[in-house]
């Protein structure tokens, strides 16, 4: 076995782990700084989950329905999260969403038009007003193009294909990360004074997922094992519009788009049946709401063919779908045979985001851990118990900017760390074990039954007997992915990635269940049929867990008071 | 449940082979999902990019019976399941290990371009018709599929000199921007090379995003290049002034 001393090292005073749109962001701001920046990501740049956005990027421009105001899209923001939200990050998110989308534009961007040139916006579900910038069902790309291009000008250095497996602390503060090469299997030791983790969502414990191969939980489960706090586990949405038909492609997104454009939900009788669920709002209901009536009628008997709802937009005019809706037009002709300028699409929920996350400081990003910042998915506040579509992309530019910033002048206020080579030994020792077992089951088989139980008992609805089954379920996985084996060499190997993802995806899950058996409410995207009311004492307080010794632990954290400013725009009836 | 036989290429830069797998079929099955099979449960250290399985990210090209394409658009159904469904990587690429190529060369060649950059005092409005042929450029998921059937990089491999039609679409794009100010002209020329482009539109064939490469990306920039450089009124003003 080599020592870290034989280790490919490097130093920066910002590392960033994670390339999608809040890395990427936080990377700009840091080199702007003047910090000098890596960014790691597990895949190579440009392919992260970020490109995977369709619908586009919540600001309160006010371009085409002028009455809009960050004020607006702040009620929109914690009425969506069902008040459970962190109101700083609330307000600081819909104060400065426009000049981050400015900001894109001057990097490059370049978004659909309004007939007076400006910036088109368009309606989502939850959101008062026409809001959503973007660039027809792509706006993810642009994003993560404009940012990718803007950050490798300014010169940061990109460590691609690269996976972090820990973070090294140096006493209490953090001092550096370990990891390997998808390439080589070598491995890699970062040395910095700040890490901004920006690694994005859990969806892959889950079998019906809109989410990538990356989408392991890797940041939340690095920050845990480092004593990070984790806030609100037990928020997981799930997006009402995937596909369900056929099935190698179940779960993928169905943009809210679709919806936002004037796309109709019916069941299998014709029935538009958001009129009994959300009759003010419809279709544009938020989404907690609308994946549980689809899966209401599909569970009643109500369901299409494929056991989803239908959902259509071809009353609208051929040439308009395919205009601002290109991706899902080739989608569902490619791979499901459907036209949908034509007929209805088959779409049912899938597991899409947590609003849960490392718990920060809503200015800063800063975790509990000195010197360990977090943003975008892999941060929890912003969305409260419910995140409305299009919150996310702005989401991304805005506390991606603030944790880049806080984290470069971090870096400017402390000295080097020190780096502990018992540390990396042990991170070493911990992702070679499995290929040192010359018995024991494959990564793969016990990633497929850690889907299936998430997906049975940690799900849309939830209830005490499910869940503490899940916890039962989850023990038995832990110990069986600790003798699991791994075959072939080091060299750009998926099962041995895959066995160190597993590892992350079984401690968030875990995290998740504790958090939604100890809420005894329903609230947004946590249902429970045990408790199906929201309930006025729960909406007072979070949940933190935390890694005391070995055990995982949680307590309650109660909710700051709202300035009375902030309330007043809340009780504001719009 | 029918069964299939799908040809991996096993190996790394020392040297490998096809492997035949047995997979069974699925309704609706796209090539990937064959692969994603075999992985989990016969070869779990098959090498393979994908991320969104959605054909928005660009990862998992591969060249299927010996047409380049990505794996998660190519429907099982639309390939001949009679016989053997053959599974290969990118030719024009150094290879890493079965189906991963070393696409490096390609962030390098990036970062020549110089980025967007407004005119000064320009005011943000644009009309949507000005901006829809920048936005086919910029549909680009950077599959690099173009440039692994560009003939002057597979056959000639001409890396040192040439970009390939992933970066001129992207120039283009910069270039076509209605309120960039660059000039990447003489870039295109000495950098890039689009000299050695003579457009046989491989490149438009296999684009999954369906982007006019060599029509509205290609062609208009070597127009550029040949008003800049080779207009003889041009070229006798820079003579008389003594231009470069």
């Amino acid at each position: 076995m080599t020592t870290a001393s034989q280790h490919e090292s490097h130093e920066h005073d910002v590392l960033i782990i994670g390339a999608g749109g809040a890395g990427l962001r936080a990377a700009i701001e840091a080199l702007a700084q003047g910090a000098r920046v890596g960014v790691v990501c597990k895949s190579l740049l440009g392919k992260a989950h970020t490109v995977m956005a369709e619908g586009g990027l919540a600001a309160a421009m006010a371009n085409v329905d002028k009455a809009d105001d960050w004020r607006t899209h702040f009620r929109d923001t914690m009425r969506g999260g069902k008040l459970l939200n962190n109101w700083h990050m609330a307000q600081l998110h819909a104060q400065e969403a426009p000049d981050r989308v400015r900001e894109l534009e001057q990097w490059g961007a370049l978004f659909d038009r309004t007939a007076d040139g400006e910036i088109l916006q368009r309606a989502f579900g939850g959101h008062t007003f026409k809001r959503l910038c973007h660039v027809g069902d792509r706006t993810g790309l642009e994003m993560i193009r404009t940012l990718q291009d803007r950050g490798v000008h300014m010169g940061f250095d990109v460590y691609m294909e690269c996976t972090i497996t820990k973070l090294l602390k140096d006493g209490d503060r953090v001092a550096g990360a370990f990891g390997y090469w998808r390439e080589t299997g070598n491995f890699v030791t970062f040395k910095a004074k700040s890490i901004v983790i920006a690694t994005g969502g859990i969806g892959k414990s889950w079998k019906i997922t809109s989410n990538s191969w990356e989408c392991t939980g890797d940041g939340m489960a690095l920050a845990y094992e480092a004593s990070a706090e984790l806030l609100d586990m037990e928020f997981v949405q799930f997006h009402p519009t995937g596909m369900v038909w056929p099935p190698g492609v179940q779960g993928l997104l169905v943009t809210e788009a679709v919806r936002g454009e004037g796309g109709l939900l019916r069941n299998k009788s014709g029935e538009r049946f958001m009129e009994k669920y959300d009759p003010k709002r419809m279709e544009l209901s938020t989404r907690d709401v609308v994946a549980r009536s689809i899966y209401t009628e599909v569970k009643e008997g109500r369901g299409s063919p494929h056991g989803g709802a239908f959902l259509d937009i071809s009353h609208k005019p051929a040439e308009y779908v395919k205009r601002k809706l290109p991706s899902m037009y080739h989608q569902f002709k490619e791979l499901a045979d459907v036209d949908i300028t034509k007929g209805p699409m088959e779409v049912g929920p899938t597991c899409h985001y947590v609003m849960g996350g490392i718990r920060v400081e809503a200015e800063t990003g800063q975790s509990s851990v000195p010197g360990l910042f977090a943003a975008g998915e892999a941060a929890a506040g912003l969305h409260g118990a419910n995140r409305l579509g299009g919150n996310s992309l702005s989401d991304l530019v805005v506390f991606g900017r603030r944790a880049g910033l806080a984290a470069a002048e971090h870096a400017k206020k402390v000295t080097a760390p020190a780096l502990d080579t018992a540390q990396t030994e042990q991170a070493e020792r911990e992702v070679l074990a499995p290929f040192g077992r010359s018995s024991g089951e494959s990564p793969y088989q016990i990633h497929h039954d850690l889907q299936e139980t998430m997906q049975n008992l940690v799900g849309i609805f939830r209830t005490d007997e499910d869940l503490r089954h899940a916890l039962t379920e989850l023990e038995k996985l832990k110990a069986r992915a600790a003798k699991m084996r791994v075959e072939g060499s080091r060299v750009f190997n998926p099962g041995w990635h895959l066995s160190r993802d597993l590892q992350c995806m079984l401690t968030v899950s875990e995290a998740c269940t504790h958090a939604a058996l100890a809420r005894k409410e329903s609230r947004g995207a946590h249902s429970r049929l045990d408790y199906p009311k929201t309930e006025d004492a729960w909406g007072a307080k979070n949940h933190v867990i935390v890694k005391k010794g070995d055990a995982m632990t949680l307590f309650e954290a109660p909710r700051p008071a709202m300035p009375q400013e902030l309330q007043q725009i809340l009780a504001e009836d719009k | 449940m029918a069964e299939v036989t799908v040809r991996v290429f096993r190996g790394d830069r020392e040297g490998g082979k096809p492997v035949d797998y047995k997979v069974p079929i699925t309704e609706g099955m796209v090539v990937l999902d064959a692969v994603h099979s075999i992985q989990a449960n016969q070869a779990p250290d098959l090498a393979v990019r994908w991320n969104c399985k959605a054909a928005k990210c660009g990862s998992c090209s591969a060249e299927v019976n010996g047409r380049p394409r990505l794996m998660c658009k190519t429907r099982m159904d639309s390939l001949p399941l009679d016989q053997p469904v053959t599974v290969y990587p990118m030719k024009a690429f150094p290879l890493i290990k079965d189906l991963a190529t070393d696409v490096s060369w390609n962030y390098k060649v990036n970062q020549k371009i110089p980025p967007f950059q407004p005119r000064p005092g320009v005011e943000w409005k644009m009309d949507q018709r000005d901006i829809d042929r920048v936005q086919e450029f910029r549909k680009c998921i950077e599959c690099f599929l173009c440039q692994n059937v560009c003939h002057v990089l597979r056959d000639h491999d001409k890396k040192d000199q040439f970009g390939g039609p992933r970066f001129f679409v992207r120039t283009a794009g910069l270039e076509m921007h209605p309120l960039d100010g660059v000039n990447r002209t003489r870039m295109l020329k000495e950098q890039l090379g689009i000299g050695f482009c003579n457009i046989t539109k491989c490149c438009t064939e296999v684009c999954p995003e369906e982007i006019h490469i060599t029509d509205n990306a290609i062609i208009p920039l070597k127009e550029r290049v040949v008003d800049e450089f080779y207009d003889p009124i041009t070229m006798l003003v820079h003579k008389i002034r003594g231009a470069k």
